[in-house]
């Protein structure tokens, strides 16, 4: 019974003695092996070379600062109720006398974490945000060893202090600080 | 005599309804539910003399009665206007009241801060629904909002002046709940504000209920105050014997902390009522029993599936059956990482119910260096 229009029918002939030998297929074979290495390489150098990524690349994550170096994050939740993956958790604390330098709002998130092995990079947490403080960047998230490598603390998503290290904030801002 | 009790037919947005002589509009139009109830922020069926000050419920009366069929000229507010006989009403039929809402809402928010994500009312606050269903995107307003001077309220009550949206709900609620009335509304107009007179905290015992019947995150459960969000968090029905109030009331949970009780809420935003009396929560209740053992635990409280805070809870999943051992010959699957073991958040050793304000950055750091 034929289940498909395309069934083929084997070829059962003996094979001629130019098959027997092998050698002209060899031959054929080893054309399109020399073709390739002169055609332009589909890899890179890694990480010597990297590779350009498209303005809209969604990459890992930044806790953003403002221009005075207070961080943005106000600990409202949104981007962990927008998380389809529920990577992001936080813990929101009140602001003190004395700390108004590191916090922009009355609130802030004293812990807010990702899990790495959790997140599908989807930018809702971006499009989520009121505050402007979670971005995407356009570097992916580094390799590890080990899985409690990948639970990014709050320290490790902050950029740098535009105050102590004003290079690092723009190029942490990277095109996003144009946009904005 | 109350067999022959007159009822008066109204007819709200093509809606018949047989309603008592004596009701309001509101009411009537709650008795039909759903899309045809005027949103209310300042009328609370619950206390007396409420209503009449926000005009979000504003409706369009376009045929008087059966005996006066002429439409009133103007909109009316329905928790103030009582039904008569053969009156029609419009309400979400109506381009004028559509209007005329979204004005409203414009005007109550000239002044709010527009602070929800630092709010804790954020996902619950009425007047969030209100701007999201009929408010407009943007405000015509240039200037500088109200601010006030911080005052202290208590340790129970946090008093976030620059939300208010005057709607004397809390002051009805310290005058026909409480025996003496220690906070009202001074000065005028655009000067309004709610206060204690003297900054005089209020000891009354059922003085929390004013973190209920307040529609914005003007006044709110300091004992709450930035532990959680509310959609976070699990409401669950629970009640226990009190003295002093019916002891029911709704737990608000993170895992088995209890981080905020509050009484039951209908489908209206109001306390619910058992035996026709509302069931309002003592302070004992509701700021110091933070624990689970001390309530008996109903059930999930039922959400409306369109709330934010349905959102993400699981109603009537199904766990998939564990299959890993049957396949792998009765061995279970090797743990690699026990995330308490790595993150901060949710850190079992931070009881964050047993703070009595708002956690600070010292909560979460202290308990680490142990």
């Amino acid at each position: 019974m034929q289940l498909t229009q395309r069934a083929k029918q084997v070829e059962r002939k003996p094979m001629t003695l130019l098959e027997k030998i092998y050698l002209w297929n060899i031959a054929k074979g080893m054309l399109i092996t020399i073709r390739h290495l002169f055609k332009r390489k589909a890899t890179i150098k890694y990480p010597e070379e990297t590779r350009s990524f498209s303005k809209v690349f969604r990459g890992v994550q930044i806790l953003n600062r403002d221009e005075e170096g207070r961080e943005r994050c106000t600990a409202c939740g949104l981007c962990a109720v927008a998380c389809p993956a529920e990577a992001i958790t936080m813990e929101a604390a009140e602001r003190q006398p004395g700390e108004e330098h590191l916090y922009r709002e009355e609130k802030y998130a004293a812990k807010y974490e990702i899990n790495m092995l959790r997140c599908i990079f989807c930018g809702y947490c971006e499009e989520a945000c009121p505050k402007d403080a979670i971005y995407l960047t356009q570097t992916f998230a580094p390799a590890n060893y080990g899985r409690q490598g990948f639970i990014y603390k709050k320290e490790d998503l902050l950029i740098p202090d535009p105050k102590e290290d004003p290079e690092g904030y723009q190029k942490a801002l990277g095109e996003k600080s144009s946009k904005a | 005599m109350a067999d022959e009790k007159q009822l008066f037919k109204v007819t709200i947005d093509n809606i018949t309804v047989e309603v008592e002589p004596g009701t309001t509009i509101l009411m009537a139009a709650r008795q039909i539910g759903g899309d045809v109830t005027p949103p209310a922020m300042c009328f609370y069926s619950k206390l007396q003399g409420s209503g009449g000050k926000c005009r979000t419920c504003l409706v369009e009366v376009s045929k008087g009665s059966e005996k006066d069929p002429r439409p009133m000229p103007k909109l009316v507010a329905s928790c103030r206007t009582t039904v008569m006989d053969g009156m029609e009403v419009k309400n979400i039929t109506s381009d004028k009241v559509m209007d005329a809402r979204a004005g409203v809402v414009e005007f109550l928010l000239l002044n709010h801060p527009l602070d929800c994500p630092i709010c804790d009312q954020a996902g619950e606050c009425h007047l969030q629904d209100l701007s999201y269903e009929h408010g407009k995107e943007g405000t015509r307003y240039e200037f500088s909002r109200r601010t006030f001077e911080k005052e202290d309220f208590g340790p129970y009550i946090q008093l976030h002046m620059t939300r208010c949206i005057l709607c004397y709900r809390c002051t009805y609620v310290a005058a026909q709940l409480t025996d003496s009335r220690v906070h009202g509304v001074l000065d005028r107009g655009d000067h309004a504000e709610i206060s204690t007179y003297i900054s005089k905290a209020i000891t009354n015992d059922f003085s929390g209920n004013m973190i209920d019947v307040c529609p914005v995150g003007a006044l709110t459960d300091k004992t709450f105050r930035f532990k959680n969000r509310v959609w976070f968090t699990k409401p669950v029905q629970a009640h226990r014997d009190c003295d002093k109030c019916c002891g029911k009331v709704t737990l608000w949970n993170r895992g088995d902390e209890v981080l905020r009780v509050t009484a039951r809420k209908d489908e209206w935003g109001e306390v619910e009522s058992y035996d026709g009396k509302p069931g309002w929560i003592c302070n004992t209740c509701r700021f110091d029993k933070k624990k689970l053992s001390d309530w008996v635990i109903e059930g999930p409280t039922n959400v409306n599936r369109h709330s934010v805070i349905s959102t993400n809870h699981y109603v009537n999943g199904k766990v998939p059956q564990e299959t890993i051992a049957e396949v792998m010959g009765g061995r279970q699957p090797k743990l690699l990482m026990d995330i308490h073991d790595v993150s901060d958040v949710n850190d079992p050793s931070v009881d964050l119910s047993v703070i009595p304000g708002p956690a600070t950055g010292a909560t979460f750091n202290n308990k680490k260096q142990q």
